[in-house]
């Protein structure tokens, strides 16, 4: 690794590894870090640690296999990314979704939106060095968990779209156990706003600590949170609506600032839109099967460029692929949100304190094996 | 000099109305379970590894060894084998392996199954000290299983 020689003597710059297995790197990360005195002048990521060829597999096996894959992309948002690949192979070889299905995707997507939020919630702040809040956060995640679990069979990476339609249909006790944990989750927002939002600790630690302009964005393709807080409403939900996203109301919260703090009420806020969304789906649930009636054992591919994109709980996550006429991906590429993200930090954070760099890079919420796929 | 102390006060408060939360939550009942000696009972719908179900009837399994879910499997981790044998209609199944280290729980072998004989068993504590431990012969298992 070159780390640029000094121009000055006078200035001892220290360079420190940050990761491949610092806490709050979550994941494999390494951040090289070039340190004068305690402030990180220059920052340097190394990605690939995790790096398991998820798109070269793909090249080799019928696309329906790379269903499992996906899901090990985000284990945050896997339902997400199951998906949005289910959806691309729908629209590639022109197989209509039953409504129910897509009701009860976007159902199931929504919990792991919030599961996803909840989890970020508590390791941020643990990041931060308040211990408690983790511990809220996991107690209301174990509700989505165990919810996600009865139905998908798994309760991290979970492999339960299935190329028109979902592969087990939801019973009224997941409809009942889903308003109670929304019933749940609502009467504990007092209780997160005292205990941690309205912290003063928490707010001199994230405001005006790593701010982002839309402009900064837009170099970078920063999605997600992070453009929302800077007060661009871009939400693929709403700005290119897929599923049945269209028949709900919900807001797309956003802040103006672009700082940690306007991220982390941005991702706190969309709780609440997920769980809104979450009741309307409940509320219109259509009767009818959860699967296509026709679903061809080898999918048949026509040749041609073929692109969706959905809402990750992180940014927007694109699939594209290029089909030959066979049954097996020529080329499919994924766009993952945090790798965009991540890309930010040399700029924004260069110069900061090296615990600023830690709330900046924890306001990313990054999932490491998405970045490195 | 007055917004001062008062960003001193509203910070001081802020810190003591998070206290009366861990302070109320002392008093309620405790939510973790302590795993190895308390369990919880795990939901029938957990997708484990795959087992051959037994059938009641006829005391064995209805694996005909077409091989739909070796060769539906995205990881090549099922391997069956079977074999003609006089005077028995079809094939007889003379192995069937999984190789769990390679397995990733899709479940596209369960739904290929022509004649619904894969289902998914309910172990979820699977830990293991060498890779043997995780090549599971699914017949033997079936065989030995009451």
């Amino acid at each position: 690794m070159n780390v640029e020689p000094l121009e000055d003597d006078r200035h001892h710059r220290f360079v420190l590894n940050m990761g491949p297995q610092h806490p709050s790197t979550h994941g494999v990360l390494r951040v090289l870090l070039e340190l004068e005195g305690e402030y990180a002048m220059h920052l340097h990521p190394v990605l690939g640690y995790g790096h398991r060829c998820h798109e070269k597999i793909a090249e080799h096996k019928p696309a329906k296999s790379f269903m499992p894959n996906t899901a090990r992309m985000d284990y945050l948002g896997a339902l997400i990314y199951n998906q949005g690949y289910a959806q691309l192979l729908e629209k590639a070889a022109g197989i209509e979704v039953p409504q129910r299905a897509e009701y009860i995707r976007v159902i199931t997507a929504e919990l792991n939106r919030i599961q996803s939020h909840l989890l970020w919630y508590g390791a941020y702040l643990l990041d931060l060095g308040a211990f408690t809040p983790i511990m809220f956060a996991f107690d209301d995640r174990e509700h989505i968990l165990d919810i996600l679990e009865d139905v998908t069979g798994s309760r991290l990476t979970y492999c339960y779209h299935r190329v028109g339609g979902v592969s087990k249909d939801i019973d009224d006790k997941f409809v009942s156990r889903t308003r109670a944990f929304i019933e749940r989750l609502r009467s504990r927002y007092t209780m997160y706003e005292d205990l941690v939002n309205g912290n003063v600790i928490l707010q001199k630690r994230l405001i005006d600590v790593g701010e982002l302009t839309p402009q900064i964005c837009a170099r970078y393709g920063v999605t997600g949170p992070l453009l929302r807080g800077t007060g661009v409403a871009y939400d693929i939900r709403r700005a290119e609506p897929y599923s049945v996203y269209p028949e709900f109301d919900f807001e797309i919260p956003t802040e103006t600032k672009g700082d940690c703090m306007a991220s982390f009420m941005v991702r706190y806020r969309e709780i609440e839109q997920s769980l809104r969304i979450i009741e309307q789906a409940l509320d219109k649930l259509p009767e009818g099967p959860s699967m296509a009636a026709k679903v061809p054992k080898k999918l048949k591919l026509p040749a041609g460029d073929y692109n969706s994109s959905v809402e990750a709980p992180r940014g927007e996550l694109s699939y594209y692929l290029v089909a030959d006429g066979s049954d097996v991906p020529y080329r499919l590429k994924v766009r993952t949100p945090s790798y965009s993200n991540l890309s930010t930090v040399p700029e924004t954070c260069s110069g900061m304190l090296l615990s600023d760099v830690v709330s900046a890079m924890g306001s990313l919420d990054l999932v490491i094996p998405e970045i490195d796929r | 000099m007055k917004s001062y102390f008062s960003e001193l006060f509203t910070g001081a408060w802020s810190l003591i109305l998070g206290l009366k939360v861990t302070i109320k939550t002392m008093f309620t009942p405790i939510v973790t379970v302590q795993y190895p000696r308390e369990k919880l009972e795990i939901t029938p719908n957990y997708r484990g590894h795959i087992d051959l179900i037994k059938d009641a009837e006829t005391g064995t399994h209805k694996c005909i060894s077409c091989g739909s879910c070796q060769r539906e499997c995205p990881s090549d981790c099922i391997v069956v084998v079977g074999e003609k044998r006089e005077g028995v209609k079809g094939k007889v199944l003379t192995k069937f392996t999984l190789d769990f280290t390679k397995c990733s729980l899709c479940g596209a072998c369960v739904e290929v199954c022509p004649t619904k004989a894969l289902d998914y068993s309910n172990e979820y504590e699977l830990a293991g000290d060498a890779r043997s431990d995780f090549y599971f012969d699914i017949l033997k298992r079936v065989e030995e299983r009451k």
